[in-house]
């Protein structure tokens, strides 16, 4: 066991070209996916916020909900739009990086927007009155109100980046887990730990943690500072 | 757009009585206080010349039109804050009007020179003690240059010096040319402010008159109750 470890150490002490691409493409994907979760969400989540529109409650509900969706199960979902006989299925996606961005696209959509429509709808319950009697139109406001919260969309953003880096069911199924071409950092150490190979799992384990607890730190960071700062 | 002219004015959210019937006359010149018991209707009939509500019956005139023609600013008893700076709030109010830069911030540091606050500038809004956050909430509507200034109980939470620094930048307000339209629960301040007081009580106007004449003779046997009760040299200290 403490030679597993010394292994594991040894692969990042030496930046093992193996856990490099695994790692680099973890980010590539998850960074890519969050990046266009981060625009779909925080564009729905405000205007779910702001906007009167009957059925509303049943959306926040439903957004709500999907935040806890399995990653296993959108997996699937992508995996059958994807597969040859599905409707996109003569794109040929399926087993590719771009694939997988779909996938962790859908997954981060609905956390980032949900937790964007709370924050903003907080702030217009606060703000609305105020800024209305300031003669602010209403794009004005949202504006206004964006910039306002901008620390907490960030967290937001952080959160959702979190979400698609640990996940491991849903890159596993549109990904395949192809080695040097669609292996990340959860499902090589899913498929290794099942062949035995441990250090390269515990590496890669090591790997995620960090950046798991970087995301948490930076998020913590972001709000103590911006809560000193602007109260 | 003065004078203002309320005609049976009605406001019944869900079917509730809150403003039953106001008539209500007030001239573009010097401070108006508003006086009346809690849930009398005055935070209400603010609201409604703030235009932000709608009213269910009778009419607002503004010197005969419909509407406003000169720009109104409300100050709400409890003032949000953006979570910025101190100056970048007191510009608030000039963002919608599309002014260029330099002007929003020159505009807001005169007003935050003229309510004593130049020096916190740069501090967090939200960091500021409540006196502080009334004088910029003041400030903020000081800056956009109102003809109507609409105050919902300025001093509520405020100690003596504090009060008396806003009583004495809402005097230099209405020096300014602005008409002033104000509630408080203080009577030591309105006999200090009040040019005329309009007397509220169960969402209907008892009462409008000027300021000598109402406390001293006050005509409505509710104004002369209320004062009473409300004065405060008329506790009773045991002997
Ligand atoms: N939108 C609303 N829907 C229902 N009731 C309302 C609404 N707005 C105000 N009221 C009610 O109208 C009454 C008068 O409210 P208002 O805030 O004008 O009182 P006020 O005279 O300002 O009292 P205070 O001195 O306590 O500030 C209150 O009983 C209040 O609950
Ligand atoms: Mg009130």
């Amino acid at each position: 066991m403490g030679s597993t470890l010394l292994d594991a150490i040894s692969l990042l002490a030496h930046l093992d070209p193996q856990v490099l691409a695994i790692v680099w493409l973890s980010f590539q994907v998850s960074l890519g996916a969050t990046a266009l979760g981060s625009l779909v969400g925080l564009l729905l989540g405000t205007w779910i916020a702001v906007a009167e529109f009957p059925g509303r409650a049943a959306v926040t509900v439903l957004l709500n909900g999907m935040m806890g969706m399995p990653p296993v199960v959108l997996g699937v979902i992508v995996y059958l739009a994807l597969s040859r006989s599905g409707p996109l299925g003569t794109l040929g996606l399926l087993y590719s990086p771009t694939a997988m961005v779909i996938a962790q696209t859908l997954l981060v959509t609905p956390l980032i927007a949900a937790l964007a429509r709370q924050t903003v709808e907080d702030a217009w319950s606060d703000y609305r009155i105020e800024l209305t009697a300031l003669g602010f139109d209403r794009r004005l406001a949202v504006l206004t109100l964006l910039h306002d919260c901008r620390y907490s969309l960030v967290v937001a953003v952080l959160a959702g980046l979190g979400r698609a880096m640990s996940e491991v069911g849903a890159v596993m199924i549109v990904g395949g887990n192809i080695d040097g071409f669609t292996r990340v950092m959860t499902t090589a150490i899913a498929l290794e730990t099942a062949k035995g190979d441990l250090p390269l799992s515990i590496a890669l384990g090591l790997v995620l943690i960090s950046v798991v607890v970087a995301l948490n730190a930076l998020a913590f960071g972001l709000r103590q500072w911006a809560m000193r700062r602007y109260g | 757009m003065f004078p203002i002219r309320l005609e049976q004015v009605h406001f019944t959210p869900n079917g509730r009585a809150v403003l039953a019937g106001v008539d209500l006359c007030v001239d573009g010149e010097g401070i108006t206080l508003i006086l009346g018991p809690n849930g009398a209707g005055k935070t209400v009939l603010l609201r409604v010349l703030a235009g932000l509500e709608r009213i269910h019956g009778g009419s607002v005139a503004w010197n005969g039109a419909g509407a406003p023609a000169e720009r109104i600013a409300m100050v709400f008893q409890h003032p949000v804050l953006l979570r910025t700076t101190v100056a970048d709030n007191a510009g608030l109010g000039l963002r919608p009007l599309g002014l260029s830069r330099p002007e929003v911030q020159r505009r807001a540091a005169d007003v935050l020179g003229r309510v004593g606050l130049s020096h916190r500038a740069r501090d967090s809004a939200r960091h500021l003690s409540g006196g502080e956050r009334q004088r910029l909430a003041l400030a903020r509507a000081w800056a956009v240059r109102p003809r109507l200034l609409l105050l919902d109980e300025p001093t509520a939470a405020l100690d003596p010096t504090a009060t008396e620094a806003v009583e004495s930048i809402v005097r230099e307000i209405r020096t300014g040319g602005a008409k002033v339209l104000m509630t408080t629960h203080n009577l030591g301040q309105a006999m200090r402010l009040a040019d005329d007081i309009v007397f509220i009580e169960a969402g209907r106007v008892r009462e409008h008159s000027p300021a000598a004449r109402f406390f001293s003779r006050p005509q409505s046997q509710e104004a002369r109750l209320f004062i009473r009760g409300e004065l405060p040299w008329r506790i009773a200290f045991p002997d």
